[in-house]
């Protein structure tokens, strides 16, 4: 780091990734700056659930990334405060019959191996848990560990963290380019000036691809479009996050076509959230109003008492995609200087913290608590011929 | 010397049980701002007032009962002879609560 420049590193992006980045580095002692083309968290982040999750990741990487994200999702709960709506509720995933069931307990058990704390609970244990849950699911289990936050204000109030640490917050103001002196980052040209700093961190979401390419640099982050459907506000009728065993199918998918899983969850508000849907369009923002009823319709399915109650809105956003569904986490080696936290797809929210944490460590030159060679940025380029 | 506008027709509306003659084609929200009553629905947990917000049907700030349809948005809705309107306090749902 040198000491010609104002900033050690810049961040791009302001939500919640970039947001996470920013606190872990300006608490490591760090001069940061964030700069974000639009306001904090109206891209990827406020289109999210605010799902910080285990139960759908299959033991590998990104579960042990799930793992480190939630201890640290537990402090932040307190350091952030209880605007951030953080909310240990657990996740119940059911099954619809005994096959799905099998399945679900496989998938299971393996997790508990891994260290994923699991409860099976059996047809008439599923009532007790959620009351209002629908009459003849096969079962399902219980992953005490899920949380929810509200995202965005989540983000916002890890900004303002950081701002008291001496973070620079530089709202729509858009990179450019990433300006390089003698082989190596040197900061970053913006729409209305520029910034110089040794160390840049891509947080750019969904548009992080893009974002890489005005490095010059291919970067596979790709936008699957999901909705989201917002009922009018209830008292708590849904404890936990509750969703069908076919999600985890449907996230781990490699299928451009439509798919639907259902996604039930109660928000500190009172609105209830349901998704969830997933397809391939690219950047359409196009209404389907097809996809909104189908999820309302398996909501309703799973909650019958939501019959009875009014959907409000809905929303949609792009998640951050890349080939292999793992996020991008670390130095890239084409430019030195150069770092990517992105490409989380449905899961940036709850494994934002863990992002900022390595983010840091790597920063700062320390060792990583989880192995980063399945998050390397150079993992999709082609291997060279000799 | 121009003609007067000859009176607006009104309708009869019953709020909260008590009858209330208001312009016929007026959004029930502005027949309550009109009224004097800016403020017709509480808050569901510091029951703050709230009446008319964004005035196009996003905010459901303005919610209403009518006619036994509950959480109807009064700034689409326009007001009907007869119509019974009753104000709102909390989701409406307090009994399904776990």
């Amino acid at each position: 780091m040198s000491a010609s420049h104002r900033h050690d590193v810049v961040v791009i992006g302001a939500g919640i990734v970039g947001a996470a980045c920013c606190y872990y580095l300006a608490r490591a002692g760090l001069k940061v700056a964030v700069i974000e083309r639009g306001a904090v968290a109206v891209g990827t982040t406020g289109a999210g659930e605010g799902n910080i999750l285990v139960s759908d990741k299959e033991p590998g990487p990104e579960l042990e990334l799930a793992q480190l994200s939630v201890r640290l999702w537990r402090r932040l709960g307190d350091e952030l405060g209880p605007d951030a709506e953080l909310e240990p509720k657990g996740g119940l995933v059911v099954a619809a019959g005994p096959e799905e069931r099998r399945q679900l307990d496989d998938f299971a058990a393996a997790q508990a191996a891994a260290g994923v704390e699991v409860r099976t609970v059996g047809h008439a244990g599923l009532r007790d848990l959620e009351p209002y849950l629908a009459d003849g699911l096969a079962g399902g289990v219980l992953y005490p560990e899920d949380m929810q936050v509200q995202p965005m204000m989540a983000a916002a109030l890890m900004l303002r963290a950081a701002r008291d640490l001496g973070a620079e917050l530089r709202l729509h103001e858009e990179v450019t380019a990433i300006e390089t002196a003698a082989g190596r980052v040197a900061g970053v040209r913006t729409s209305t000036g520029g910034l110089s700093a040794g160390l840049v961190v891509n947080a750019a979401g969904t548009w992080a691809g893009e974002l890489a390419a005005r490095a010059g640099l291919a970067l596979p982050v790709l936008p699957r479009r999901g909705f989201i459907v917002v009922t009018e506000p209830l008292p708590r009728m849904i404890r936990h996050k509750v969703y069908t065993a076919d999600y985890v199918a449907n996230v781990a998918s490699g299928s451009a076509g439509l798919e639907i899983s259902t996604v039930v969850e109660a928000t500190v508000s009172g609105t209830v959230l349901i998704g969830a849907s997933r397809e391939r369009v690219g950047f359409d923002r196009t209404s389907s109003m097809k996809i909104v009823g189908t999820l309302a319709a398996q909501a309703v399915r799973l909650f019958p008492v939501l019959a009875g109650v009014r959907a409000i809105r809905f929303y949609r956003g792009f998640r951050p995609y890349c080939p292999d569904h793992l996020p991008v986490i670390g130095s890239d080696a084409r430019l030195p200087g150069l770092l990517h936290a992105c490409g989380h797809e449905g899961a940036g929210v709850g494994l934002a913290p863990a992002t900022g944490h390595l983010i840091a460590q790597i920063v700062t030159g320390q060792t990583a608590p989880v192995s980063l060679a399945p998050f390397d940025p150079g993992r999709f380029e082609e291997p060279a011929r000799a | 010397m121009p003609d007067q506008p000859s009176p607006r027709p009104h309708v009869d509306i019953s709020v909260d049980g008590i009858r209330w003659s208001v312009p016929a084609g007026s959004s029930i929200a502005a027949a309550f701002v009109a009224s004097g009553h800016p403020g017709w629905r509480q808050t569901r947990r510091r029951a703050e007032p709230r009446g008319l917000g964004c005035g196009m049907g996003v905010c459901f700030d303005c919610l209403v009962t009518v006619n036994g349809t509950r959480g109807v948005r009064a700034c689409l809705t326009d007001v009907r002879e007869g119509d019974v309107i009753t104000t709102e306090r909390g989701s409406g749902f307090a009994g399904l609560a776990i």
